[in-house]
């Protein structure tokens, strides 16, 4: 059995390095790897390119990187709840690559899969489209877009065993499970981390051979975006 | 009157067709679900990757787990089932969905839409959008028949960046209900109190007028 933990998020995140390319699971602030941004926050890491659906809020998720200028590049879907994203983005200093969300899902997949490319009709006839290559299948037009990979993925589980096998709660899985194939190197945070064996094998989400580092988060946020409730 | 964005979801909502699966996007679109007829059943999808979306919750019980494509705190329905981005967005674009609501801030007579960018303006990206619009068997848009400026929002062509290319079916705004047929802009109803007149000054585009003209029903 080949043993993933690692006993802090220092230990999970050594090795990241300017220039890289990052993957973040999470949808708005929903499965982030909380406590894996807090900590690349902090390091002197700077020329990051970014793939995540979206770029947090100006004060949490990956708001942070955005802050202290770490990222150049974001691969996202919406980005639309960050102000000082906007900001930089408009003004130049952040490039920025829009893709639709479907497509940033199976590129990633494609990229934890052997699939170089695939063909989507999603962006066909819009700005997406740019050069990409067009084909007609059965009458109707795609455009190639091509798999992604990263240096390092960052996911977010609720359970996971030493062997990496993941688990995830709610609509917090999202692009957590894809971006974990798609990651050199991928460090998975939990929130329960317990022995090879407990996990219920029929409910395993993540096969632990994704995963090359985890641990168990040391405190979890959990902020909600936007909360919403019925009156009773 | 022009109808409030309550009502256009409420006349949206006389569009679903029973046991069908069905998306919808943020804003009025999200409405649409407070006033699905008794008579009819339709599962709820959202992208981030739920099917059986049920209401938000009461007081207390809000989860940072369960979440719509807007970010806003659920709840499941008994049968819901969730998956990840991928198998969601196969369930988008491999034809699963029957019927996806969306905002636009344009829509031009050839189905056309835009919604995701105003160059130099404001840049919050597509989401989902472009998958949804390339894929669903029926695509209904919900928007103001007029912008902030009051400028049509139904054009000829898409001055905006678009988002899809002639895929919207019907579009059901505050003042009307227009289909986009092979010929253009297809006026079938009116609005309550709303004069064919108003709706032709309203429109930067040609409109046919329905032969069987009605006024909404609500």
């Amino acid at each position: 059995m080949i043993n993933k933990t690692v006993a802090n998020v220092d230990e999970a995140i050594s090795g990241v390095d300017s220039n890289m390319v990052l993957m973040f699971g999470g949808f708005g602030l929903s499965g982030i790897a909380e406590n894996c941004i807090n900590a690349l926050s902090k390091k002197n890491i700077k020329n990051l390119t970014c793939i995540s659906n979206n770029a947090g809020v100006d004060d949490f998720g990956l708001g942070l990187l955005l802050k202290k200028r770490q990222i150049k590049k974001m691969i996202s879907s919406y980005v639309g709840e960050n102000d000082e994203f906007e900001r930089q983005m408009l003004s130049g200093e952040l490039e920025v690559e829009l893709i639709p969300q479907g497509t940033l899902a199976e590129r990633c997949r494609a990229g934890g899969a052997g699939i170089p490319a695939f063909f989507t009709p999603a962006g066909y006839g819009t700005e997406v489209q740019g050069k990409k290559e067009v084909r007609v299948f059965n009458k109707k037009k795609y455009i190639m877009e091509h798999a992604l990979n990263a240096d390092f993925a960052f996911v977010k589980a609720w359970k996971g065993d030493t062997l990496g096998n993941l688990i995830y709660k709610g609509t917090a899985r999202n692009f957590n499970p894809l971006m974990a194939m798609a990651g050199k190197i991928t460090v998975a945070e939990v929130e329960h981390l317990v022995p090879a064996g407990e996990l219920d094998l029929n409910q395993i989400h993540t096969p632990g051979i994704f995963v090359q580092r985890i641990f168990k988060g040391s405190f979890y946020e959990k902020r909600i975006e936007n909360r919403t409730i019925t009156k009773a | 009157m022009a109808l409030t964005k309550n009502e256009i979801a409420k006349r949206i909502a006389q569009e679903l067709v029973n046991n069908t699966y069905v998306n919808l996007g943020i804003g009025i679109p999200t409405l649409v679900a407070n006033h699905v007829p008794s008579d009819i059943n339709v599962e709820f999808q959202s992208e981030n990757g739920i099917l059986g979306m049920g209401p938000f919750p009461i007081e207390g019980k809000e989860d940072a787990d369960l979440i719509n494509a807007g970010k806003q705190t659920i709840t499941s329905l008994p049968g819901a089932v969730l998956f990840d981005s991928a198998v969601s967005f196969s369930m988008i674009r491999g034809n699963h969905i029957h019927l996806s609501v969306l905002g636009a801030m344009q829509v031009a007579e050839n189905g056309d839409i835009a919604n995701w960018k105003i160059p130099g303006k404001m840049v919050k990206g597509m989401g989902g959008a472009m998958d949804l619009v390339t894929s669903s068997n029926n695509i209904i848009v919900a928007m103001t028949h007029t912008n902030r400026q009051g400028q049509s929002k139904l054009l000829k062509r898409c001055t905006l960046p678009i988002t899809g290319v002639s895929c919207v079916k019907k579009i059901v705004t505050d003042l009307a209900v227009i289909e986009v047929t092979s010929k253009g802009f297809k006026l079938t109803e009116v609005a309550p109190g709303v004069s064919e007149d108003e709706i032709i000054n309203s429109t930067d585009a040609d409109l046919t007028i329905d032969k069987n003209l009605k006024t909404m029903v609500l």
